[in-house]
Formats: C-alpha cells, sequence, structure tokens
C-alpha cells in the first residue's frame, strides 16, 4: 500500500457511490469527530472506510517525524478518555523517550462500568479508525506491535475489529513497511473473560501477559516499564478514536473545540430517567442542564429530576443545583464528582440515593481484583453499611465510621478501583445528607425504594 | 562510585544506593517498618498495604516496599496518619479472620496476632463482614491450606513460582472470595507441587501448616541452626523442638540456600526421633543380636582387633568412612585407620559417585570440585546439565537454574531421560545412557569448526590442545549424532548455545561419572569448558554436584586409600613424614584398596578379614548385591556403627549406635566446597554417641589416646594438617561457613577456583575417544537399565524410609518405560514385573512413561534387593568406580 494507491482506491469508491448514508438522530449540538463515521459508512468495509479519508492520517504521520507526532498531540492537548484525563501527548512523550527494542501500543476496550456505552459504538461503528489511531500511536512512540483488549461481552465490537485488522493486512495497511516506510505494525485482539478490573491498565496488561488480572503497584507507570516489562502506552478507545483527526486537521484546531483545559469533544452514554438516551458526541462544556433538556429532550413523563450519577459506580452524584455546571475533567470534581469515561445517569424522585450507591459499592466489591487488604475488604464493609442504612439498621455514628472507612480504603488501597470506589459516598453525604437522615433517624425512604421498618412515608 | 541518594526517614539522613527502596533502606537501619507480603527474594507486590509510609513528595501515603526514595525526600514512617493507615489495615484484615488464635496452630508464630498486638486492635471485630469460611484442603501429605486463615499476601503463591519455578499455587475468585489452593482448585494430586514446603515456610498466619504428628505450642519450643542432613547442597535451617522431640523445620534465609528447603530438608526429619533409632550396642551371637553394654562392646572389638592384627597383619583391615558423618568424624576415621590398623584402606561411598571428577578434574584442572559457588547460578547466561536431573537430587540448585532461567539464561539438558529440567529448557538432548563422550567430542567438533572456541584462553592457560583436537576432528556430529541416538542439530545447537555463553556452567553428577570410562568422561568436561574459556570466572565453570551432604568433606579430610587430608599423597615420601611427626607414629605408605576392591574382591578371596563400617550401608548401595553379601559373609568380623539397623548392620558382628547429626556438633563441607556447621539440638538418643567420641574411645582403648573435648579442636588439627581447610576455626564458620581453599586464619576462602591460573598450572587437554559402556544390550539381555536418585529418597533410606509419609511417596522399588517397551512386553502400568540380569534379579512396579527412549529401563537405586542386584561391577581403571549408569537387561512378566 502506498498514498497513491489509497488515493486511487478513495477516487474509485467515489466516482460509483458518491453518497454516504445520514447518519440518524444527531443532536444540532453535538459536533461529530470520534463518531465522524458512525453510522455514515458500513463498518465492515474498509472501502468505505478509505473513501471517507481513511488511512490518510497514518500516511500523513509517517511522513513527520516521531517528535513531531507526539508534538501535535500534545499540541492538542487531548486527554485520555479513560475517565481521569492524563494528558495524552505527554504520556506518549514518556514512551517515545524511554529506550527499548520493543514497545507497546495497547487499546483499552474493556469498557465495564454500568450505563456506559460509548467504546461499544465506536468500535462497532468504525473500527479502521481505532486501527489507525494506534498505527500513529505506534510509529509515534517506536512500537511495532499493538492489542486492543476488548471485553467479551462485545462480541460484534470484537468481530468487526478481527474483520477490520484482516482487511487492513491484506490490503498492505497493516505488515511490515508501512506505505513504503520501515514502519512495522501489527495488532492482536485479546478478549477479557468477564473482570472489570481488566479495565485498570497495569491489571489489563497482566490479563493480556496471560496472568490473571490483578493491578500492579505504580510507579513503574507503563510507558517506563508496561506489557511484558517494555515500554507501553496504553489509551482509552474513544482517546484512539480522537487521534486521526488530530493528525489530519492538527492540534491547533483540535485544540479550540471544548474548553482550555478539556480540549476536543467527548462522547456520552446517557441514561436513566431522560427521554432520550443513548450517545452523542459534543464539545467539552456543556452543562448539565443542556444535557438533559436539550440533548436528552428532558425528563421522561412524571418524573422530575433529582439527580445525576456520572463517571460511573466511582464517580459521583450531583443534585439540581449543578444543573448549569459544566461537564469537563475538572469542573465537577469541586462538587466531589468527576465525568469519568462520560456515563451520565439521571434519576428522578423515584429513586433513592442511599439504594443507587449500595449498588455501586456492590459492584466495586464484586469486581475487586482482591490482591490488596482495603480494597478487598473495604469495600464489601462499605456496602455492608450502606446496606445497613438502606434496612434503617443505623445510628448517625455509624455514617461517621462510613465517612472514616471511605476515606481509608481511599487512601490506602492500590489501584484506581479501590481508590476511586468510596467517591460516590462523599459525594452522596454532601449533596444528599438529609437522605441519610431520613434513612437513619427517621427510618424513612423518600423515594420509597428501601425496606424500611416503618412504614414508608414517614413516621 | 555509585552514586547515592541523600534522603530523610523520620528526620535522620540516610543513603540509599540506584533502585533501592524505602524498605530496603528501613531494613538495613534497623527502622521497623511491618510487612505481609513483602519478602526480599522476590518483587514487591505491594499488595498489604502494611508498609504505607509518608512522603513529602505526594499527599498520597506509598509503600515503602515500592517506594524509591529522590534526592532530599522526607519520608515519616511513624506519623499519626501512618500509624492509623495500619491500624485501620490491620483492622480490615482482622475482619474477615476467624477469631480463634487460642486453638490456632500458628499461634505464637503468626505475624497477623504479633501486629495486632503491637498496634493495640482489640479482638473485638471493628468492621462487619463475614467472616472467611473455606474448607480445608489436606490434599497434600505434609500441609494443609486453610484459606480461612489465609490473609491473601500471597507469598506462597510467589515463593513456589518465582523461587521454586513450580507454579503449583494460585489464587482463584476474586474479591473477598478470593482464596490460594493447588492450582484450579483440584488438590494437590492434580497440581505440580512437589511438597517442598516452602509455602508453608513464607505464610505468615496459620493458613498453610505443616500436619504435625506432636502437638506443641510456639512457645514450648526452641530452634537451634544447622546443616541439612541430606544432598550436598548444604541448607541452613533451624530444628525446631519441643523438648528433645524435632517438630518443624524452618529454613534459613542465608548462604546457599536463601530461604529455600526442599521436601527432604522441610519435612523428612522424623527419623530422628523414631522408635527404631539404635539406643545401645548389639552383639551378635548364633546369628541374633544381644544388646550389650558400651564396656562389653568394646572389649570384643578390641580384643578382635589385637587378635587380627597379630594373625594376619595390617593389610586385613579394611575401613568404610561415611559420607553423611562430620568433617571431624571423618578425619578422626581415617587417623583410627591409618595409626591403629596401620593401613591405608580407607574409602567411602565417593567411590561410587564422584571417584571419576576427583580423579578427572585434579589431573586435568588440579582441583576435583564444583569451580563456582551456588550464589552464582543464577548469573549464568548459559546452563549445560549433563548426567544430572537437578531438580530431583539438588532440588535447591534446581530452583536457582529456574530462576536464572527467569532472568534470561539458556538452559541445555542432555540426559537419557526427558527430566523436568528437560522440559522447562531451551534445547534437550536425549542421549542414549553412557553416550556422553560421543556428545561431548560432537559438540567440540562443532564449537572448533565454527570457530567459536577461545584461541586466547587456550594459549594462555592450557596445554596439550594439538593432541586433544586432533581427536576431536574425528567426531563430526553427524557420527556423534549416530552414537547418542540424538538428532544432529541437538548436538549443533547445543554446541553453539554453549560456546556463546560469556558466563556458561556445566552441571553435572552421576550421569557423567558412574561408567567403566568415568574419568575420561569428566576429562570430557574439562575439555569443552577450557576450550570455551568458560572456566575460572564468576559463574562460570564446572560443577560436579556432590550428592550427599558431606561427600566432599569426607573426600577433603582423608576419607580416601590415597590420600591424607587435603590431598595428600600417602605415597610421597615428604607427606608421610609430614604425617608421622605430626601423628607420632609410623605410617603406610602404600595406596590403600578402594572400596570395592576391599569388599568384593578383598574379601572374597579372604585377604581382608576384618571390616569396619561407620554409617554406610553397601547392601543396597554397591553394584552387585549377591556378590557384596557373599563378601560381607567372608569377612571374618565386621563392626557397623550406624543410627539404625541398617542392611548392611545385620552382616555385622557388633553394632554400635551412633548419634544422628542432630545430637552432635560439627561441620559438613558442602558441594561448593563451603565448611559449615551442624550444631547440637538434642541429647543423643538412647545410649548412642556421635561416632567422633565412639572413634576416640577405641583409639584410646587400643593405645593411642585421643582427648579431644569437642570436635573444634579436631577442626583446629585438620587445619594444621590440610593446607585447604588452613584458615577454618569454628569461630570463623560460625555464620556462613568458609570455602575452601582458606590458605589461612585471615584468607575470606574462595568463591570460585582456577581464576588466573588453574590449580596444576596449565589446564590440561585431554584427547578422549569414545568407548562405551562395558556391558551392551544383546539377545540375551536386549534392554538398557539406568539409575538413578528421585526427588523424595535419600540413597539407601535409611532416613526416608522411616518418615512414613515421604515413604508413602515412593513406597516400591519400580522401573520406568515408555510406551513401546511396555507395548513389546505387553506391560500394564503399576504391574510388578522381575528385572534380571546377568548379576541377579528384582521385582519392580512397572510406571510407563514418555520421558524415556525406546528399549531403555530406568530404576531408582534406593531400594534394598533392587536395581543393585542387576548393576554391572566393572570399574573404571584409573578411579575404581563402577559403571553403575549402564547395564544390560531383560524384563519377565510374573506368572
Amino acid at each position: 500500500m502506498n498514498q497513491k494507491i489509497l488515493d486511487q482506491m478513495k477516487n474509485n469508491f467515489l466516482k460509483t457511490n458518491p453518497i454516504f448514508t445520514t447518519p440518524k438522530n444527531v443532536h444540532p449540538l453535538e459536533q461529530r469527530i470520534v463518531l465522524k463515521n458512525y453510522q455514515v459508512i458500513d463498518p465492515e468495509s474498509i472501502i468505505e472506510y478509505i473513501a471517507k479519508d481513511g488511512y490518510q492520517s497514518i500516511s500523513k504521520a509517517l511522513k513527520m517525524t516521531q517528535e513531531d507526532v507526539v508534538n501535535e498531540v500534545i499540541k492538542s492537548k487531548l486527554r485520555g478518555r479513560g475517565g481521569v484525563g492524563f494528558p495524552t501527548g505527554l504520556k506518549w512523550k514518556f514512551a517515545l523517550e524511554y529506550e527499548s527494542d520493543e514497545k507497546y501500543v495497547i487499546c483499552n476496550a474493556d469498557e465495564g462500568e454500568p450505563g456506559t456505552f460509548m467504546d461499544r459504538h465506536i468500535l462497532e461503528g468504525d473500527p479502521h479508525n481505532n486501527i489507525e489511531g494506534m498505527m500513529i500511536a505506534g510509529y509515534a512512540i517506536g512500537a511495532t506491535k499493538g492489542y486492543i483488549y476488548v471485553r467479551a461481552e462485545y462480541p460484534l465490537a470484537a468481530a468487526r475489529l478481527q474483520k477490520a485488522i484482516y482487511d487492513a493486512k491484506e490490503l498492505g495497511i497493516l505488515g511490515n513497511n508501512i506505505f513504503d516506510t520501515n514502519f512495522n505494525f501489527n495488532i492482536e485482539i485479546r478478549l477479557g473473560a468477564g473482570a472489570f478490573i481488566c479495565g485498570e491498565e497495569t491489571a489489563l496488561m497482566e490479563s493480556i501477559e496471560g496472568k490473571r488480572g490483578l493491578s500492579r503497584n505504580k510507579p513503574p507507570f507503563p510507558a517506563q516499564i508496561g506489557l511484558f516489562e517494555e515500554p507501553t502506552i496504553i489509551n482509552n478507545v474513544e482517546t484512539i478514536a480522537s487521534i486521526t483527526s488530530i493528525i489530519t486537521n492538527g492540534g491547533e484546531w483540535y485544540k479550540k473545540i471544548g474548553t482550555e483545559k478539556s480540549t476536543g469533544t467527548k462522547v456520552f452514554s446517557l441514561s436513566g430517567k431522560t427521554k432520550n438516551n443513548g450517545i452523542f458526541e459534543i464539545p467539552m462544556g456543556i452543562s448539565l442542564r443542556e444535557v438533559i433538556y436539550n440533548i436528552g429532550g428532558g425528563m421522561k413523563e412524571g418524573s422530575t429530576f433529582k439527580a445525576a450519577f456520572t463517571g460511573g459506580p466511582s464517580g459521583g452524584v450531583l443534585d439540581e443545583t449543578h444543573l448549569d455546571v459544566i461537564i469537563d475533567f475538572d469542573s465537577l470534581v469541586k462538587y466531589s464528582s468527576i465525568m469519568g469515561s462520560g456515563g451520565i445517569i439521571i434519576a428522578d424522585q423515584n429513586n433513592c440515593i442511599i439504594d443507587t450507591i449500595k449498588h455501586f459499592m456492590e459492584f466495586n466489591a464484586d469486581e475487586s481484583c482482591g490482591k490488596c487488604t482495603p480494597c478487598r475488604e473495604g469495600t464489601t464493609i462499605l456496602y455492608n453499611m450502606l446496606d445497613d442504612i438502606t434496612k434503617g439498621k443505623s445510628s448517625m455514628e455509624d455514617l461517621e465510621k462510613l465517612k472514616h472507612l471511605a476515606h481509608v480504603v481511599s487512601s490506602t488501597s492500590l489501584c484506581g478501583l479501590g481508590q476511586a470506589a468510596p467517591d460516590p459516598i462523599f459525594s452522596a453525604i454532601r449533596h444528599f445528607y438529609d437522605e441519610f437522615v431520613d434513612h437513619i433517624k427517621h427510618k424513612v425512604c423518600k423515594a420509597g425504594v428501601c425496606d424500611m421498618p416503618v412504614t414508608k412515608g414517614g413516621e | 562510585m555509585e552514586k547515592l541518594i541523600k534522603f530523610k526517614i523520620d528526620g535522620v539522613e540516610y543513603n540509599a544506593k540506584e533502585n533501592e527502596t524505602v524498605l530496603d533502606v528501613c531494613k538495613k537501619n534497623d527502622i521497623f517498618i511491618p510487612t505481609f507480603c513483602h519478602d526480599d527474594r522476590f518483587a514487591s507486590e505491594a499488595a498489604c498495604r502494611m508498609c504505607l509510609v509518608e512522603t513529602s513528595n505526594s499527599n498520597k501515603l506509598m509503600t515503602s516496599c515500592t517506594l524509591i526514595p529522590t534526592e532530599g525526600v522526607e519520608i515519616q514512617t511513624n506519623s499519626d496518619i501512618v500509624l492509623e493507615a495500619r491500624q485501620e489495615v490491620l483492622k480490615l484484615t482482622w475482619a474477615s479472620h476467624p477469631n480463634d488464635c487460642v486453638v490456632c496452630e500458628a499461634d505464637g508464630n503468626c505475624k497477623l496476632q504479633d501486629y495486632m498486638y503491637y498496634y493495640d486492635i482489640p479482638s473485638e471485630k471493628e468492621y462487619n463482614i463475614e467472616v472467611r469460611d473455606f474448607e480445608i484442603d489436606d490434599s497434600n501429605k505434609f500441609f494443609y491450606i486453610d484459606p480461612s486463615k489465609c490473609i491473601l499476601c500471597g507469598k506462597c503463591i510467589n515463593v513456589c513460582d518465582q523461587l521454586v519455578g513450580v507454579g503449583a499455587l494460585s489464587f482463584n475468585e476474586r474479591g473477598k472470595d478470593t482464596y490460594v489452593s493447588f492450582a484450579f482448585n483440584k488438590g494437590m494430586d492434580f497440581s505440580t507441587c512437589v511438597s517442598c514446603g516452602n509455602c508453608v515456610s513464607v505464610c505468615p498466619t496459620g493458613a498453610l501448616v505443616e500436619k504435625s504428628h506432636t502437638k506443641f505450642r510456639t512457645k514450648e519450643t526452641r530452634k537451634v541452626r544447622t546443616t541439612c542432613p541430606y544432598c550436598g547442597v548444604g541448607c541452613q535451617f533451624n530444628l525446631v523442638l519441643k523438648g528433645d522431640t524435632v517438630v518443624r523445620v524452618d529454613p534459613i534465609n542465608t548462604t546457599p540456600n536463601e530461604g529455600l528447603l526442599c521436601i527432604k530438608g522441610k519435612f523428612a526429619y522424623r527419623y530422628i526421633n523414631h522408635p527404631n533409632r539404635l539406643k545401645s550396642p548389639l552383639i551378635k551371637k548364633n546369628g541374633v543380636f544381644y544388646e550389650a553394654t558400651w564396656e562389653e562392646a568394646y572389649t570384643l572389638i578390641v580384643n578382635k582387633i589385637s587378635q587380627a592384627k597379630k594373625t594376619y597383619g595390617s593389610s586385613a583391615f579394611a575401613g568404610l568412612t561415611s559420607a553423611k558423618c562430620t568433617n571431624e568424624e571423618n578425619y578422626l576415621f581415617q587417623k583410627f585407620m591409618r595409626i591403629i590398623f596401620g593401613t591405608n584402606n580407607i574409602d567411602h561411598c565417593a567411590r561410587l559417585c564422584h571417584a571419576s571428577t576427583v580423579t578427572g578434574l585434579a589431573t586435568t584442572l588440579g582441583s576435583g570440585a564444583m569451580t563456582n559457588s551456588i550464589s552464582e547460578v543464577k548469573n549464568h547466561d548459559v546452563i549445560f546439565v549433563i548426567g544430572s536431573n537437578t531438580t530431583e537430587t539438588h532440588p535447591v540448585i534446581g530452583s536457582f537454574m529456574r530462576q536464572a532461567k527467569k532472568s534470561g539464561a539458556k538452559i541445555i539438558v542432555a540426559e537419557p531421560r526427558k527430566i523436568d529440567l528437560a522440559k522447562e529448557a531451551d534445547l534437550f538432548v536425549q542421549i542414549k545412557p553412557g553416550t556422553n563422550v560421543a556428545l561431548l567430542n560432537g559438540m567440540m567438533n562443532v564449537i572448533y569448526n565454527e570457530n567459536l572456541y577461545d584461541k586466547e584462553f587456550i594459549r594462555k592457560r592450557t596445554e596439550n590442545f594439538d593432541d586433544f583436537i586432533k581427536v576431536v576432528k574425528q567426531y563430526p556430529p553427524e557420527r556423534c549424532a549416530k552414537i547418542c541416538g540424538c538428532s544432529v542439530d541437538g548436538i549443533i545447537e547445543a554446541a553453539r548455545i554453549y560456546a556463546a555463553g560469556e558466563k556458561a556452567g556445566i552441571y553435572y553428577a552421576m550421569g557423567i561419572t558412574q561408567h567403566s570410562n568415568g574419568t575420561n568422561h569428566v576429562k570430557s568436561i574439562a575439555n569443552l569448558a577450557m576450550l570455551t574459556g568458560n572456566i575460572g570466572k564468576e559463574s562460570s565453570g564446572i560443577n560436579p554436584l556432590r550428592g550427599q551432604n558431606n561427600v566432599q568433606g569426607a573426600c577433603d579430610v582423608g576419607g580416601l586409600p590415597d590420600v591424607y587430608p587435603g590431598y595428600q599423597k600417602v605415597h610421597l615420601p615428604e607427606v608421610k613424614a609430614k604425617f608421622e611427626k605430626a601423628w607420632g607414629v609410623k605410617l603406610s605408605d602404600e595406596i590403600g584398596h578402594s572400596l570395592l576392591s576391599h569388599i568384593t574382591h578383598g574379601a572374597k578371596d579372604h585377604s581382608i578379614k576384618f571390616l569396619y563400617i561407620m554409617g554406610e550401608n553397601p547392601i543396597v548401595s554397591d553394584p552387585d548385591i549377591t556378590n557384596v553379601k557373599e563378601a560381607l559373609n567372608n569377612m571374618n568380623f565386621i563392626v557397623v556403627q550406624d543410627i539404625f539397623l541398617t542392611e548392611t548392620a545385620q552382616y555385622a558382628d557388633v553394632v554400635l549406635p551412633a548419634s544422628s547429626y542432630a545430637e552432635k556438633d560439627g561441620t559438613f563441607t558442602n558441594t561448593e566446597r563451603r565448611v559449615q556447621r551442624i550444631r547440637k539440638a538434642l541429647d543423643p538418643i538412647g545410649d548412642s554417641k556421635p561416632d567422633w567420641v565412639i572413634i576416640q574411645e577405641l583409639m584410646t582403648l587400643l593405645g593411642y589416646p585421643q582427648h579431644f573435648n569437642h570436635p573444634s579442636e579436631i577442626m583446629d588439627e585438620i587445619a594444621s594438617l590440610s593446607p585447604i581447610y588452613a584458615g577454618i576455626n569454628y569461630d570463623r564458620i560460625d555464620k556462613i561457613g568458609l570455602q575452601w581453599p582458606v590458605h589461612n586464619k585471615n584468607h575470606p576462602g574462595t568463591k570460585y577456583l582456577h581464576k588466573d591460573k588453574f590449580s596444576r598450572g596449565l589446564g590440561l587437554f585431554t584427547p578422549i575417544e569414545y568407548l562405551g559402556a562395558k556391558e551392551l544390550p544383546d539377545d540375551e539381555y536386549p534392554l538398557t537399565l539406568t539409575t538413578g536418585r528421585v526427588l523424595y529418597h535419600f540413597h539407601t533410606r535409611t532416613m526416608t524410609g522411616k518418615c512414613t509419609r515421604i515413604n508413602e511417596l515412593v513406597p516400591n522399588n519400580f522401573i520406568e518405560i515408555n510406551q513401546i517397551t511396555a507395548k513389546k512386553y505387553k506391560l500394564d502400568d503399576m504391574e510388578e514385573v522381575i528385572i534380571k540380569s546377568r548379576r541377579g534379579e528384582t521385582t519392580a512396579e512397572v510406571h510407563i512413561t514418555d520421558i524415556i527412549g525406546d528399549n531403555i529401563i530406568f530404576m531408582p537405586f534406593h531400594f534394598a534387593d533392587g536395581a543393585n542386584m542387576l548393576t554391572n561391577v566393572v570399574l573404571d581403571e584409573t578411579c575404581d568406580i563402577p559403571e553403575l549408569k549402564v547395564a544390560a537387561c531383560e524384563i519377565v512378566k510374573k506368572s
């Protein structure tokens, strides 16, 4: 494969099939970068991808130096979409700087938080964009091998990726001497086996290595000692899906989208009590109100907005006073929540906050890898404490104990799972303290969800 | 100069070397940090979170086991925040732990219990979580796994996987449901577990506990540090005793075993307190043993010696000293033989194992011992194992080989059987028994022709290269492959891998030595090492693995017919004069008979009348048992001193009860030439006496008074006479021993031999032709028998056979054959068959396996009237080692 053939293929296709499908239900507020080909092309057709300027970015990147590619990503101020928001370009720079014969690129497609399904759609809708993004990352840091770690619960995404890899190899896009350069790159798919912890980057690498998915202590960070003890960059699906556009249009272009510190667009998955649920891609910086009442079409019939759970089971919960807070990496932190990977669950008057975070904690306890003591024991104990509250068995002293243990677990756990698992507790106590008081002192669950010893609805 | 990082711990300045963690620095400086999951020997997991510290670099608590300090950073190990974190982690650990310390086996030996106490954690649970409740896995004979008491530190898994290299244990499930089990929770039998018990040794709680024979509380016990009495590795451990009963063995994390043990060291200690231990002297009357007093026994022995001496003269005496006894006892025994009996007819079972090493390496290099140290095993870049089943016979060295492989070393194995190490090796060359020389010549042919040899080394450090290479040129790999029954590529690849090694080590044992031309096999090994310059450097050399705890020492201190202590030749006038002066007696300059010539030839022609055996069991260990029995029956008088009434002791006229290694002080010299202490842990059982006391008393009664108050005084005498032990005394070897040669009291000992110069000056290349075994298969005996050891037994089972649970693992004699051989003889697995050779027959269980070649039988030599009923007594002319490794035989179906 070379530039000339690529262009020829594009032009030949466009000659006969000049019109692509228009995607359904694109909201006017949306700006589709990551989802540029979503529902536009046939995801199983490499030709259609090429016709939409596919593989032009890697071709362009290969004409740049590795440093320039990394600098372009740094310039874009792109931050990791997995939730933490670490600057992607910086990560690449570290990996480029560590010298090693072998380096790896990993695409983390082990999307597992409840109410989160962006990556699934990105991969199912445009697998080649991810492959191309990984190739650019591989070239930038000097890796020749990439892994996509897909959860086994996404069989369609895995199958489409597999086909995409096959087709790219067939056309000589993946393999050796890519675009007549010295760059060689291959990609392998690894399926997860149902463990949420394997979405944590170090546990994910253990899993690729064929070991049990247990988190590793950091430092050392993967960029230094990663997969098979070699420098590795591990990026989330959405991060990688942003790369091609950044290379094509430049970091400066990308930087202008979104807010100053959270550039670009973000794909959100909206679920819960709004009228319109699903995924949408908007520039960073939109307010919660816009999300619910504009994009989400407002609350469902009979539902009154009560709370928004953002950032998944280790994120936080916001109330109506936060409706005008803008959503990006940093703004929500002030209100004890996070944007996370972009899952937003809207709750109404019939949802109990404590019951919901109890279920989040159950999820975390269930998914704790069991390696470190605070997370293994602590998440279950926190669950038990929340369970007691929902059963009217707690005292206000127990609430203090809950806060205390939540702090212990977050400050002493080994990896992100344990460190963040108690976060919903902090934000729920902060914003819905009265609901705790109701449950504990008055033995009342106003949402009518919890099975309280006293008749529902009050003393 | 190494760069040091300056930083502060609790306000005091310390230095850290590159890659040293905060925990490392704290440990060095006695700053206490609690840990459950940490072990210096493997990478930190940071799992238990007990070692959290505060650092000025970050507002997060960091695990000190992984924290590398940066210049100027300030660490707090004792602040309120740190203390609270530790207490909370403990409370969380305790929350799901069964509150049953009062009945727990680990009470008093439990880190959780200790930390709970020190950090004032109340036994009342602070947090509500279900207490762990798992089924106990007792599928292992020696220990059980109680996951309820497990705190999931993962040390057992790490020690098994990373240090032992077995990987039998793993975590199951996740979160609070996580538990440790044998792989896939299918129990011991479906796992790779070898019952080494290292998991038990590292468990901080009562989750992995030995199935104890004796009820004991830790506070009732005491510990005595000593050296393992089994193989030549010389592992250091503590005997844990309640009263005078050994109740447990705890490994010590020091040289040479680094805290590891094998099943024998860890669990095979029950023989010490076994009821069948000999407790008083026995005198045989009319074929029956009667208990006697020491006085009666001594009187009888003294009379018999005096009579025999008068009637037959000195040459009618022979003595077998012991590779199991201490250096001091062996020294005294050879002195006893040479002075009291006036004969050099002294030998021991080293004749059966490494006689050819002593002659082969002494001739070519100048010293017949391991040239490297055990600590160097892990740092080889190539390990060539030939004729050694290392993971079974020297398990701890086998583990170090596996560790070397994990850090990138290449392993080549050449063996008739696809042993465990072969399965893990980078290259396995399966050769027919007895064809080592052809393989080695073939490899050297390749190395020469491909110009992979070290010309500089050969020119500077060796001689006789031209004669040697002429012979090697006659052995192209094609010819050798035919002889060995292996592929040509195998030989070529082995040559290339070995020659590419900068730090290549050869490891060999009986597969090389026990041949009628064993000396040649050993010399061939020396040729290969010298050809590539892989000797005389750290982690680069030739390493004969010695099989018994003190076979090296028994040789070193003169338990041989041709040399005095320190390998000083008996026939050299100046040497004889030196010892005559030291001992104040006239000595014989006649080289004595070796083991097999005393017993088989000497006794059969009645030239040897009187045999004194200290701790040897030739009736099991020597080839052609029928012949040995006849020989012993021909003796006029036999004295045996041993800890049990062994098969050999049955032939004695007087049996003297000796004390085991646990009941006396002394030294053993391990396979890496390290002289190490053993220490008295309990009083002699019954009326038994340490061997050195018995020999000393007899010498005194026989007119050569010896009044050593303590074995250390005997060592001082050894040091005064043996130049290689000159610098050794008990004070100097108290901690980690010393490796000979130790030239004087200031000499630090010798880590590896032949640095800059070989002991003999120039290394001698020897042209070696392939000769083959003396008895090859024919129509009458169409199969090849080869012998060896198994992990679970030691030598003639005198000790392991007394440990019931060990014995149960391999209770019966067996053969290993492959499917094709089995089919030919229509044999089923576990069927009992008769195996015949020209010397005799024995029965054995059939074990059908895929690790052995067609028409080859492997049989362990441990069992009485077993393999050695069949083995061939044909000797190597140079060193008298018998060809135990190859004999022709036939299988006969029973009924």
